[in-house]
């Protein structure tokens, strides 16, 4: 009956106890169900305790809600020597009387059972703790830990009795419990208990591990229902959702220039637009990274800050070759203009790359970020993965209003097979690709314009030539027969230009 | 005299051996520790009479008991001495097994 009445009152306003932990609170719109009880299961060396016990200080810290946290497992030292790891001084806490740490010893009650019990001692124990430092976080870790050699039939009852006597102390709860075949799920206890239950797995694919976490259920509330990576790092756990990016995309009408002449001409004479998406396809040695380093050098020049993502060379490689062709990158580096990061994708997760050109996007906010090549990431996991991965970065970077650059390498064959170019084209706004061909038995580089959003673009096929003093375009060199065409083609561009003009300065006005 | 020693020290040894020092920790008057106090007095007269002392003591009264003794589950019986301290939970309906646990016969 209670129970039936707590809800009736939660549905018209349900309150939330946030978390504090970067991603959670947005995956569960809002944090944890305030007063009420949440289940983190998952295996040995997911981060449940670390979840768990951040949970608390961060109640401590950022809401003024002192917590206890309750161990069957590790000792008070170790869990606190375990938090130093993030940077937190429990034992400060501790005198402040904001935190109460207590480690219920539970081997040393496996004894025999003789008649009726029930785990009132437990109930006592945490009354106690909780008036203590006045509590408005518990966390329970872990409770099979608790139960262990308890009968099932107790666990049960003590275990539902446990999380009313939670919600009639108000306090918000977290109880960590290990899941797997011989664990909780035995049991089934969470399908019906926990009021919200959370997730969490470490899966390895291709040899490299990613902790993911999902919202299995949330009584009285919506959420996400994804399973979505974070990670552990000095500053704690970081959750990633989808819904944090991708909502207020900024489309902005003004350009940033190509860094070359001719291609910005080619791009309606003004460049890129600023915060879309460009590509740069090519099969190997077409010049793919000069043109990206172009880019970069005319970003810095004009003192932008610009992040150089380099997956395949060192950044003193990139920056030797470029020198050779007229981009002096080193003393951008030394004014801190250009940030180079360079990592090889096999180090890590494409997520954990991700986030870690995050961290330094929010340190330095350059105006554009070059990913060269973005194929490289992609021999790590399946391709479903990538592609939704690099989708949700895309959006990262919209919404801050930054110019992204990628390169992609493809074989010549693929190009025939999968003109899509893995699927990737459709998330980016300007696509261009350089090509060999050959012109009068010579290899010619060459470069188009596939697509380019919003804006007009040339449908020629221009020489693309690279030399110590940097990139030029210029028309293909044609057999005699076909200067004709050529010419006709100036004139058809010339005029498409000029009404294209006339349109992009209407659809300005409209915006 | 070497043998009148020795008849003292085991004398002193038996009644060591044999005097039983036990709390029993309950809750009050729920149902498990009425009968528990019930039992925990009945083995006591029947196996132990004349040598134990038994402590009853209500972790409601004393709910700092809980932390210095380990409580969590109650009834809880605990046998202080003769070492090695030994427990048992539950209402001690089990007779049996209680006496064998904590070797009071």
């Amino acid at each position: 009956m209670k129970q039936q009445q707590s809800k009736k009152a939660s549905r018209l306003q349900f309150p939330k106890s946030l978390t504090g932990i970067k991603g959670l609170d947005e995956i569960t719109l809002g944090g944890l169900p305030k007063n009420r009880s949440t289940l983190l299961l998952g295996s040995a060396g997911c981060g449940k305790t670390l979840l768990a016990m951040e949970f608390l200080v961060n109640g401590i810290r950022f809401f003024n809600e002192p917590g206890v946290f309750l161990s069957f497992e590790e000792k008070v030292a170790e869990l606190a020597l375990n938090a130093t790891s993030l940077g937190y001084d429990l034992y400060n806490m501790m005198a402040a009387n904001k935190l109460y740490l207590e480690n219920v010893q539970v081997s040393r009650y496996e004894v025999l059972q003789v008649g009726k019990y029930d785990l009132e001692g437990l109930f006592i124990r945490l009354e106690q703790a909780i008036n203590k430092v006045k509590a408005k976080r518990v966390v329970l870790d872990s409770l099979d830990a608790l139960f262990f050699g308890l009968d099932s039939y107790v666990l049960r009852s003590e275990f539902k009795r446990l999380l009313s006597w939670f919600k009639e102390k108000k306090v918000t709860v977290i109880i960590t419990a290990e899941i797997g075949e011989s664990f909780l799920t035995r049991h089934g206890l969470e399908e019906y208990v926990a009021d919200c239950v959370l997730l969490l797995n470490n899966r390895i694919t291709n040899q490299i591990s990613t902790r993911r976490i999902r919202i299995l259920k949330y009584r009285g509330s919506m959420h996400g229902s994804n399973e979505y990576p974070f990670i552990i790092d000095e500053k704690g756990t970081s959750v990633f959702p989808l819904v944090s990016e991708g909502e207020q995309q900024l489309s902005s009408s003004k350009r940033i220039s190509s860094g070359i002449k001719d291609l910005d001409e080619m791009l309606g004479k003004k460049g890129f637009y600023i915060g879309s998406s460009v590509l740069i396809s090519g099969t190997a040695g077409t010049g793919k990274t000069s043109v990206a380093a172009a880019f970069a050098y005319s970003v810095c020049a004009e003192k932008h800050n610009c992040l150089f993502c380099a997956f395949e060379e060192a950044p003193n490689q990139v920056m030797r070759n470029m020198r050779s062709i007229g981009f002096d990158l080193q003393p951008m580096v030394k004014s801190g203009k250009l940030t180079f990061y360079y990592s090889r994708p096999t180090l890590q997760n494409l997520e954990l790359h991700f986030i870690a050109i995050k961290k330094i996007i929010k340190e330095i906010r350059p105006a554009i970020v070059i990913l060269d090549p973005i194929t490289n990431l992609m021999t790590e996991g399946p391709n479903s993965d990538i592609r939704s991965m690099l989708t949700r970065f895309v959006d990262f970077l919209k919404t801050q209003n930054i110019t992204v650059l990628f390169t992609a390498a493809i074989t010549v064959g693929s190009i025939e097979r999968n003109p899509s170019d893995e699927g990737i084209s459709s998330m980016v706004d300007t696509w261009m690709m350089v090509q060999d061909i050959e012109v009068d038995a010579e290899r010619t580089r060459s470069l188009c314009i596939i697509k380019s959003r919003g804006m007009v673009h040339s449908n020629e096929v221009r020489q693309f030539k690279i030399s110590s003093k940097g990139i030029s375009l210029s028309p293909l060199a044609r057999s005699q027969s076909a200067s004709l065409t050529t010419a006709k083609r100036k004139l058809k561009e010339h005029a498409n230009l000029t009404t294209s003009r006339d349109e992009g300065e209407f659809k300005d006005t409209a915006r | 005299m070497v043998q009148k020693k020795a008849k003292v020290e085991i004398a002193i040894a038996d009644a060591t051996k044999d005097f039983y020092v036990l709390r029993l920790f309950i809750t009050g008057m729920l149902p498990n520790s009425v009968r528990a106090v019930i039992n925990i007095k009945a083995i006591c007269e029947q196996h132990l009479k004349g040598r134990y002392e038994l402590d009853i003591i209500d972790i409601y009264q004393q709910p700092s008991l809980t932390l210095s003794e380990n409580i969590v589950a109650v009834p809880v019986l605990i046998k202080k001495f003769p070492l090695p301290e030994e427990r048992v939970i539950g209402d001690l309906s089990d007779t049996k097994n209680v006496l064998k646990e904590l070797h009071l016969v």
